[in-house]
């Protein structure tokens, strides 16, 4: 399975990712930002970091780069795209997903590990896996999912809720919400599931030495459903 | 303009100084040699107060690579990794504007560090406030705390641990510290030094401005009422264009066409260029039309004076300049040719086609003024003969959940989830622990870093106090199951013209030899910072050591949380119950007199020692230091974060039992063991004449303590998780 992982200036998880991808089998490749094309691949990763500083709004400037017209037109071509924490902010600037990702309810930058509750496992990125609830990592300053009250609707009726916030046992109470999101939401997909934003990194927590190890889960079943 | 005696004073130089330069010179300056003097011969870059006595430090071993003098230290970690470290203040910035000083204190400190070569993997940072009570503490936590997130965050470089106090001695001046770990390959490090002539000299990075111009100056002034109207000289960070300056410079690096590299720091283009120049024992020649500036109209006095921050002065091999500006151009950064290194020794400077200034290196660098201030010796006090009466009608319970709320001892969480501590996925021990723990990437090997200060003990006595923060240091380290290496100081003190001051950064400067000396744990970086002083009031003076250990298979990481119920509880070293100067005499009986703890480094490095001998062995299940608060503070605290409940009985000894449990004695640590292993443990501990004693077990949820009523761990956890948190955002 071939990967890309693109590197905007200012990327700061694109080393973990690379990481992260190699140790559960895919074959990955580094795209730069002024490239125009990408090598062929079954998997685009946008990773976390501060784009361009991200003095804009997040990800603003990501979603008019150049090389981000060839993840459209992949992404729209069915190809698997994921965008880990900035990388969901350039999905919904490039309006490749719906919403926005406003500055955290308690206006403080926030790094701890979460619970996360899969909600639609029938999708490439969760088919099989064997948990109900993943502890990941998360990393930001604004996470703070919102959209219209249409789009919500839109993305309950379409199954496109991914993961939400929730405690060990999966309740999804206002106290394990660590951002304000809507519904607790820490990431959607689009409408045919092709393409998943998500804050909580699971590049981060891939072994029993680091603060959890349930990123493992994630990658091994993403490789396995990809094969 | 004509320079006298009264502008060089308003340049922060002495009269005497300014005579000086005249008499070097054999003229009198221009208004930019002026500047450039000035720069040169304050306190922060000439260390002209500390130097004498820094040079006593014990800076050699056999892990150092590089000792202090450049812009790092570094020290081997075995195969072909180093780690380049240092510890750097940003105090006066961060009081004036506490959002922009730190972040920039954090900025300056890592491009220290990327400067030779490495690649930063950790931040830390010793961060001092007022009194909670005092009006300007919250906001300027607050400020200081988002500044070193939102640079810290944004380079993508996680911060792993760091120290926070507060005490009135701070309330007109802060303390921010900032401290910075890479990695670099032994053989590709990269130092300050110039070599050759007719080389080119290279800008890149951000533009000049007007920021910051006379940033070291003022950072080397006392403070008085009109501190607001600094404002200007407190530099403006912009993290994205620092992460741009690493990955290009690392990427220059990687090829073979740099002689010498130094980033713009205090001074900006004054001292980098004359540091380069200096060591090369060479010339240099700058035409400062050349140079990239941000403003208009910017003369050459302000063009050298300017702090602006994210810029990096190279020399490189000549014929190289076409392949290094493509590597700037790809990160979208400034690179620009702006002169030469020459064969002169001298500085000189270009504008407009004309010369406008030309000093001699060595009356900048090695003539800069040296002085042996007059110091006074602090007496140690006196001891204090507690009425033991007054215990009575407390209980420990009470005292213990007192204390864990206090400002300086309950939980700091609200401040390391605000600083991004996970990214580079290698921390396997995060913030809120004796040391953070970083894996070497891709390596078995783990390293294991704190940072100390005990402003209380350094004030009641300099000199014990400098040998217990380097002591404090090394048990940190040791309670994760590393081995330390070395060290870096930041030296906080009061005015150097002071004889009480300036005596106390002697005796801190003589204890932190002695300790270091004994230890085998030597100085490799640091830095001072004088005039911590507002309105003729000093701060306690506060030394932070920054330490740095290895351990070899990050699978023997030890950590401090209890595990199971039923493992014994052990005290290593000796409980003399020494009460003075310790929070609960501070904080519960209210008596600030008395002499700190006694050190002994003959015990301080046995105790250690064969602490790690046991790890080794793979005996200990849970390892924690004991320092403020006692024994019982560090039980609880090794409870709260293992969720256990534990029982203790104190051992027949002739001590009180408020003296036991809240003594701060040096050398001690709390081990967790299985009972299994008691005698195997027993065997080493003897073996090493190491005291200990057995003073209880973990429970599942009960505190039982002596006889006293039993409480529930969640009320430990209570005491010590919330107060910042409310107290900064309730």
């Amino acid at each position: 399975m071939k990967s890309a992982v693109i590197i905007f200036p200012g990327s700061n998880c694109d080393r973990d990712m690379d990481v992260a991808l190699k140790k559960f089998g895919f074959k990955n490749q580094m795209v730069w930002h002024n490239d125009q094309e990408i090598p062929k691949s079954d998997l685009i990763v946008l990773p976390g970091g501060f784009s361009y500083g991200d003095y804009l709004r997040c990800g603003s400037i990501a979603g008019k780069s150049k090389i981000i017209k060839s993840v459209v037109e992949f992404a729209n071509s069915g190809g698997l795209v994921l965008g880990i924490c900035n990388g969901f902010q350039i999905l919904t600037e490039t309006g490749l997903l719906p919403g926005v990702l406003l500055q955290n309810k308690y206006q403080k930058f926030i790094c701890k590990n979460v619970h996360v509750k899969i909600n639609n496992k029938e999708n490439k990125y969760f088919k099989n896996i064997k948990k109900e609830i993943l502890e990941l990592h998360i990393a930001h300053n604004e996470g703070n999912y919102f959209c219209s009250e249409d789009e919500i609707k839109s993305l309950n009726d379409n199954n496109q809720i991914a993961v939400t916030y929730c405690n060990e046992k999966g309740r999804e109470d206002e106290q394990y919400n660590p951002n304000g999101a809507l519904k607790n939401i820490a990431g959607i997909f689009s409408k045919n599931k092709n393409i998943l934003g998500m804050m909580p990194h699971p590049e981060r927590v891939i072994d029993k030495c680091l603060s959890s190890n349930d990123g493992s889960f994630f990658f091994e079943n993403l490789f396995e459903n990809l094969k | 303009m004509e320079i006298n005696e009264q502008i060089a004073i308003d340049h922060g130089l002495k009269k005497e100084e300014f005579n000086k330069i005249c008499d070097l010179l054999k003229r009198t300056p221009n208004i930019t040699e002026l500047g450039i003097f000035s720069a040169m011969w304050n306190e922060h870059c000439s260390y002209k107060s500390s130097r004498i006595h820094l040079k006593k430090l014990n800076t050699k071993g056999k892990k150092v690579i590089q000792g202090p003098g450049e812009n790092a230290g570094i020290i081997d970690i075995e195969d072909d990794d180093a780690i380049v470290f240092k510890i750097e203040s940003h105090n006066h910035p961060s009081f004036i504007e506490p959002y922009q000083g730190a972040a920039t204190g954090v900025g300056g400190i890592m491009r220290d560090v990327f400067t030779m070569g490495a690649r930063p993997i950790a931040n830390l940072n010793s961060i001092h406030f007022g009194s909670p009570q005092h009006p300007k503490t919250k906001n300027l936590l607050r400020g200081v705390v988002k500044g070193i997130g939102g640079y810290g965050n944004c380079m993508g470089i996680p911060t792993i641990g760091g120290q926070t106090s507060f005490d009135e001695s701070y309330n007109g001046n802060i303390l921010v510290n900032a401290m910075t770990l890479g990695l670099v390959n032994k053989k590709k490090i990269f130092y300050s030094k110039a070599a050759g002539i007719n080389k080119p000299v290279i800008y890149v990075g951000s533009k000049t401005g007007r920021d910051g111009i006379h940033g070291a100056s003022m950072a080397s002034a006392i403070f008085d009422d009109k501190i607001e109207e600094k404002k200007p000289t407190v530099q403006v960070g912009d993290p994205f264009t620092e992460k741009l300056l690493l990955e290009a410079c690392l990427e220059l690096m990687a090829g073979k066409s740099i002689i010498s590299i130094q980033d713009m720091g205090a001074a900006g283009l004054t001292s980098s260029s004359i540091e380069m120049a200096s060591k090369g024992n060479l010339g240099i020649e700058l035409n400062l039309n050349k140079v990239p500036c941000r403003e208009e109209k910017m003369t050459p006095y302000e063009i050298m004076l300017s702090e602006s921050q994210e810029r990096m002065l190279i020399v490189l091999e000549n014929g190289k300049e076409a392949e290094a500006k493509k590597i700037f151009d790809k990160w979208n950064l400034d690179f620009a040719v702006i002169g030469k290194t020459t064969d002169t020794k001298k500085i000189e400077l270009l504008f407009d086609s004309k010369k406008v200034a030309e000093i001699p290196i060595n009356i900048l660098a090695e003539n800069a003024p040296i002085y042996d201030r007059k110091w006074k010796k602090t007496k140690l006090p006196q001891k204090i003969k507690f009425n033991k009466d007054d215990f009575k009608k407390l209980k420990i319970t009470e005292v213990l959940k007192k204390i864990l709320s206090l400002p300086n001892i309950s939980s700091k969480e609200w401040i390391w989830e605000q600083y991004d501590h996970t990214v580079m996925g290698d921390t396997i021990q995060k913030p809120g622990s004796d040391s953070g723990v970083i894996r070497v990437h891709g390596t078995r090997k783990a390293v294991a870093t704190s940072v100390d200060s005990s402003a209380v003990y350094c004030y009641a006595h300099p000199l014990t106090g400098g040998k217990q923060v380097v002591c404090e240091s090394w048990r940190n380290l040791i309670s994760c199951g590393s081995k330390p290496i070395a060290i870096t100081n930041c030296l906080n003190f009061g005015n150097p013209e002071k004889e009480k001051n300036m005596g106390e950064f002697v005796e801190c400067v003589k204890g932190i030899n002695e300790a270091s000396k004994f230890l085998d744990y030597p100085v490799v970086s640091g830095n001072v910072s004088f005039y911590n002083e507002t309105k003729d009031k000093g701060i306690k003076p506060t030394p932070a050591i920054g330490g740095v250990g290895l351990i070899k298979d990050y699978k023997k990481i030890v950590t401090m949380n209890l595990k199971n119920n039923e493992n014994l509880i052990l005290v290593i070293g000796k409980t003399e119950g020494h009460i003075d100067q310790s929070v609960f005499a501070i904080n519960i009986l209210n008596e600030k007199k008395g002499p700190p703890p006694v050190v002994n480094l003959f015990n301080e490095k046995n105790n250690g020692e064969t602490v790690l001998k046991l790890n080794a062995e793979g005996l200990i299940n849970s390892l924690h230091d004991v320092s403020l608060g006692g024994i019982i503070t560090a039980v609880s605290k090794m409870a709260i974060k293992g969720k256990k409940g534990f029982k203790l009985n104190k051992p027949k000894v002739l001590i009180n039992k408020f003296d036991y449990y809240f003594g701060e004695d040096q050398g001690r640590y709390i081990i967790e063991i299985e009972p299994k292993n008691l005698s195997k443990v027993q065997k080493i501990l003897k073996d090493n004449s190491v005291h200990y004693d057995e003073i209880g077990l973990v429970a599942e949820k009960d505190v039982i303590i002596d006889k006293e009523p039993i409480i529930h761990i969640d009320d430990l956890i209570k005491s010590n998780k919330y107060w910042l948190a409310d107290y900064m955002d309730k």
